[in-house]
């Protein structure tokens, strides 16, 4: 529980993190909330010569209406999502699933950029962002440019970010009413999701994403395509699976994480169809 | 004069608040872990990879060369320091097989965890980077995981002891020969069935920690550690060291939890003390939370084979019981009697004449196991309570009322068992319809009725456990029967200081009961006194030299009597002053509040505090009575304490994912009379939580090659507050009459009702649907490949 030794600077801007994350290359990392990385360096399964401590950033910390999205500051905490009237009135579905992201100590510590860029496929606001069509803005040091959260995630733990790049903002599409749900089907409260949901289905069509059904976030798009075509819940809910490749662990072997998700996804519509 | 009695009206049995908690919950209580040392050395160990191999070589040069690196050391390096190998205080049978086990392997690695190698550095870091650069050269050999595999001697661990078999123990009870085959033979009903009681992790908050600090002269060491059994340590770490006893010393600061995993001898402990005599400088060490999954023993590790034989009534008419138990590596402390702690318990709280059974136990290339909450009495409620539902089952009755058919009878106390041993009160019917009533038993077969019909996807259930423990560890005589190398006694002295405080001084080990308060609490009833005016001094050897520690429920039944007995043996001197001063006759005396009265004569009294510092002074006491006022006690308790209950739970099973959600837990237990009904709810509450984990979140899960997959709390699944339900506590109240506080343990009782009970309830839901046993945990995962199971068998 001791990690390998690392150096720690402290930037005190965004321009500024992005500046010392280059100047010492791969071997940096940021730390915003620490809550992926730094049990990681514990256990001693990651040994960044580096940190680059962003936790005092205080202009990416926000919430603010930007007319058809909502756009949210990297660093983030999650209890402000969760308790964001803003998100709750324009996207109660991203402030519901925030407030399912581990414990309160986590939540309290924990930031929406972070989890993003970590690209955990067992973390729940990825794949929330992913159901909601979300964009993500990376900044460098040349500039930033927007991620479609359909495109950026890349493999397991493995972003669309440059090295040299930070994710700054994410952008989240106003739901406008529709209906949503967030299934997450764990053993314990505080747990990883073994098969999680993110839901919303309104007169723009729909969305549907699994937490933890392969390497990366899955977008559902042969359930929406279905319901599109005008398939009922139950019989869309069997193309829970079509796009995930399931891993098998200790709580869940691969068939029986296929089963979960057509159920959770037929729930999941289910609900956000009422 | 006016006497008053300014005695806190009825101490006893009031919810005080424990006095223990403002420095815990502040986080000012100091650990092991807190004290500063200075100067001190920090160990850290190397430990195999493998759960099975030979080691070949052992380079330290790496180690040795890094900063802050003092010493680095291989088994065979270290084999001088040890007089006697680690110790296994319970050879159960006369031939048990025992390997040789020293604190750092020596040729071979028997587990994951097994230590190879130890550095000393001067800080723990500089330590544990080091550990990294030991280059330890292995041939892996073929690991054991699987008990029935073990028991085949395909791969033998132990090459000296030639089998994997360590021991086999039998009872077998029958009025003639022969007469459980034909009662067997001739049953009407009969039930077969196989249960696991898988490994657990202990988990206990805080991980083990240790520091042993030597007297810069004169040989002395203290040994602090996080341990329930500063005795029992002090004693076997002189013997295996082959030091003087006189000159160990241990001492425990607050202890961060047990649950079992602190009752015995650890590797660590003897190296730090070892190595701090030959550094001359004190030795530390800190558990980390995933070393602590595989260097600190594990719990249950049984395979049940259970039978029942029954009448056409139901009435059960015999009990064979067939146990392989995993011993893991090697023999800790207690490892082999842990099974055995359930020997006597596989009938119940049945009325049954005729009793076999038989446990065999096997090593296996995994952590050790040893003392586990409950410690074999859970097991053994687990096989009955499973198999009577079974049987009812079977038997299209209700098993309430099968079990009402069975239970001991009231009037039946004090039953001596076809085990020879006494229960010694006990009233199951009444706890049984207790629970029955705080649970709406009724109610809820009514509601089942109408929600578990074919097509539900969400069924009810509800499953009862009703259990007697065996505990108040113990009779010492009987424990000498069990070939354990120890008594069972405890010891308590209690000291009137001239100012009318109060020193006691106990030998049990607190870590978390609360013996600070409840102790204070039974002086204060007896003596007249404030609580706030007792110290309760404990787990020092220094200062509390006698003491057997805090296990198996036994530190209020034993330990806590053993504290009201010296209470009286202090009034009893406390009265002869006071007659010889009031010039009295001591029979005409009485104690109440603190004060002795002379009968008939109310002006003449003379209070505790007066007497406390006649005793003292010494001016004026009775002809060849010792100055001061203290009485010591060494009790070695008649019987075991017999605590019972019932519990009962209420499940939901939603057969699309198998997820199993608790709707109602009632636990109604009776441990006598209560202390303080506080620390009784806090244990019934913990213990209720921690079989209910055994039942539906717990297991440590190995792969083929003895590689433990989930040795992190992020993977262990330890519930938390969120995953457990609200729990209804009932009691009843059957005094004990062993002793006379009529008390009884309760630390393990909830822990030995929640798995069957939790276990029984999902059975129960999913009985429609041809389920009739489930392995635990209960997972969704498990619950769900049951109901496929069921279904594709059924749809054959």
């Amino acid at each position: 529980m001791i990690p390998a030794a690392f150096e720690y600077v402290r930037a005190g801007s965004a321009a500024e993190a992005i500046s010392l994350i280059g100047e010492h290359g791969e071997e940096a990392k940021f730390l915003a909330g620490g809550h992926s990385l730094l049990p990681l360096m514990k256990l001693r399964l990651a040994s960044p010569s580096v940190l680059v401590d962003i936790g005092r950033v205080g202009d990416l910390s926000y919430i603010r209406d930007a007319g058809d999205h909502i756009a949210i500051g990297a660093l983030t905490r999650h209890m402000d999502v969760e308790t964001s009237a803003l998100l709750q009135e324009h996207v109660p579905l991203l402030a519901h699933a925030a407030g399912h992201v581990g414990d309160p100590q986590v939540r309290h510590r924990g930031t929406m950029g972070g989890t993003i860029a970590h690209a955990d496929p067992a973390s729940d606001l990825p794949a929330t962002t992913l159901a909601l069509g979300a964009t993500y803005v990376a900044t460098g040091p040349n500039g930033s440019r927007e991620i479609a959260a359909a495109d950026f995630y890349q493999g397991f733990l493995e972003s669309a970010l440059e090295p040299d790049e930070m994710l700054t903002e994410i952008r989240v599409p106003k739901m406008n009413g529709a209906g949503w749900s967030f299934q997450k089907f764990n053993r314990r409260a505080q747990d990883w999701a073994i098969v999680g949901v993110a839901a919303w289905r309104g007169a723009a069509g729909s969305g549907v994403a699994l937490v933890n059904m392969g390497s990366t976030p899955v977008l559902a798009t042969s359930v929406s395509a279905a319901l599109a075509g005008g398939a009922s819940v139950s019989d869309a809910a069997q193309l829970a699976a079509s796009e995930a490749e399931p891993q098998s662990d200790l709580n869940a072997s691969t068939e029986y994480r296929t089963h979960l998700a057509k159920v959770l996804v037929r729930r999941a519509l289910e609900q956000a169809s009422a | 004069m006016t006497v008053t009695d300014d005695r806190p009206a009825a101490v006893l049995g009031t919810r005080m608040l424990r006095r223990e908690d403002p420095a815990l919950l502040t986080g000012e209580a100091k650990y092991t872990n807190d004290l500063a040392l200075p100067g001190a050395l920090s160990l850290a160990l190397a430990r195999s990879p493998y759960a099975h191999a030979r080691i070949l070589s052992v380079d330290l040069s790496a180690a040795l060369a890094a900063p802050g690196v003092v010493a680095a050391y291989a088994g065979a390096d270290l084999s001088s320091l040890w007089a006697a190998p680690m110790p296994c205080a319970w050879p159960v049978t006369a031939d048990m097989k025992n390997p040789a086990h020293y604190p750092v392997a020596i040729g071979k690695a028997a587990y994951v965890g097994d230590a190879v190698a130890v550095v000393l550095a001067t800080s723990e870091s500089a330590a544990r980077d080091a550990v990294e650069l030991i280059d330890v050269q292995y041939e892996p050999l073929p690991a054991v995981v699987d008990l029935e595999d073990a028991l085949s001697d395909r791969v033998v661990i132990h090459d000296e002891l030639g089998t994997n078999k360590s021991y086999t123990w039998d009872l077998k009870i029958e009025d003639h020969e022969g007469a459980i085959d034909e009662a067997f033979a001739s049953a009407a009903h009969v039930v077969k069935e196989r249960y696991v009681q898988q490994r657990l992790l202990p988990m206990a908050m805080e991980p083990r920690a240790v520091a042993a600090v030597p007297q810069p002269f004169g040989g002395d060491i203290t040994l602090y550690s996080s341990t329930q059994v500063p005795h029992i340590l002090k004693i076997m770490s002189a013997i295996t060291l082959g030091i003087p006893e006189h000159q160990v010393r241990v001492t425990t600061p607050a202890v961060g939890g047990g649950f079992g995993s602190k009752l015995n001898v650890y590797a660590e402990e003897l190296l730090c003390l070892a190595l701090a005599r030959k550094h001359k400088v004190p030795v530390r060490w800190n558990e980390e939370r995933t070393e602590n999954a595989v260097a600190t023993i594990h719990g249950r590790g049984q395979i049940q084979h259970m039978e029942l034989a029954a009448d056409a009534a139901g009435k059960i008419t015999a009990v064979r019981v067939r146990i392989l138990g995993d011993m893991g590596a090697y023999l800790q402390l207690v490892t082999p009697g842990i099974p055995l702690l359930g020997a006597f318990l596989y009938a119940g709280v049945y009325d049954i004449p005729l009793y076999d059974f038989s446990c065999t136990s096997v090593f296996t290339t995994l952590t050790p196991t040893d003392a586990y909450r409950g410690a074999g009495r859970p097991e053994a409620t687990y096989a009955i309570e499973r198999a009577v539902d079974t049987l009812a089952r079977q038997m299209g009755i209700d098993p309430m009322e099968l079990r009402k058919r069975n239970f001991i009878k009231k009037e039946q106390f004090p039953y001596t068992a076809m085990t020879g041993l006494v229960y010694d009160s006990g009233n199951h019917l009444a706890a049984a319809e207790k629970a029955a009533g705080l649970a709406d038993y009724e109610g809820v077969r009514a509601r089942q009725a109408t929600q578990n019909v074919p097509g539900a996807t969400t069924l009810l259930g509800i499953g009862q456990a009703s259990y007697f423990e065996m505990c108040g560890l113990a009779p010492s005589r009987v424990l000498a029967s069990l070939n354990y190398s120890a008594g069972g006694w405890e010891a308590a002295t209690v000291r009137v200081l001239p100012t009318n405080k109060i020193q006691v001084v106990t030998g049990t080990a607190p870590h978390g009961q609360g013996h600070e308060t409840s102790w204070s609490m039974i002086v204060a009833d007896k003596l007249g006194v404030s609580p706030d005016d007792i110290d309760v001094l404990h787990s020092d050897t220094a200062i509390a030299p006698l003491g057997l520690d805090t296990y198996g429920s036994r530190s209020l039944p034993v330990g806590g009597v053993a504290i009201a007995m010296a209470c009286d043996k202090v009034i009893d001197k406390a009265k002869k002053i006071a007659a010889h001063q009031l010039e009295a006759n001591e029979d005409d005396l009485e104690f109440s509040g603190g004060t002795f009265t002379v009968k008939g004569s109310p002006g003449k009294t003379m209070p505790l505090a007066a007497i406390a510092f006649e005793a003292f002074t010494a001016h004026n006491l009775p002809d060849g009575l010792e100055p001061n006022l203290e009485a010591h006690v060494t009790y070695d308790p008649p019987n075991f304490s017999w605590p019972f209950g019932t519990h009962i739970c209420t499940v939901e099973v939603d057969t699309e994912t198998g997820q199993v959600t608790v709707l109602q837990y009632v636990a109604v237990d009776d441990c006598g009379n209560q202390v303080n009904p506080l620390i009784v709810e806090g244990q019934v509450h913990g213990g209720v939580i921690q079989g209910l984990a055994q039942a539906l979140f717990e297991e440590a899960v190995y792969d083929d090659d003895g590689n433990l997959k989930n040795a992190s709390l992020a993977e262990y699944l330890v519930p938390a507050a969120s995953d457990v339900p609200g729990l209804t506590l009932g009691f009843t109240v059957t005094p004990s009459p062993t002793n006379q506080l009529g008390v009884k343990g309760i630390g393990e009782a909830g822990t030995i009702g929640a798995a069957p009970a939790v276990i029984n309830a999902v059975v129960d839901a999913l009985s429609s649907l041809g389920i009739t046993n489930m392995p635990m945990p209960a997972s969704p995962h498990t619950v769900w490949n049951a109901i496929q199971h069921a279904q594709n068998g059924a749809s054959k």
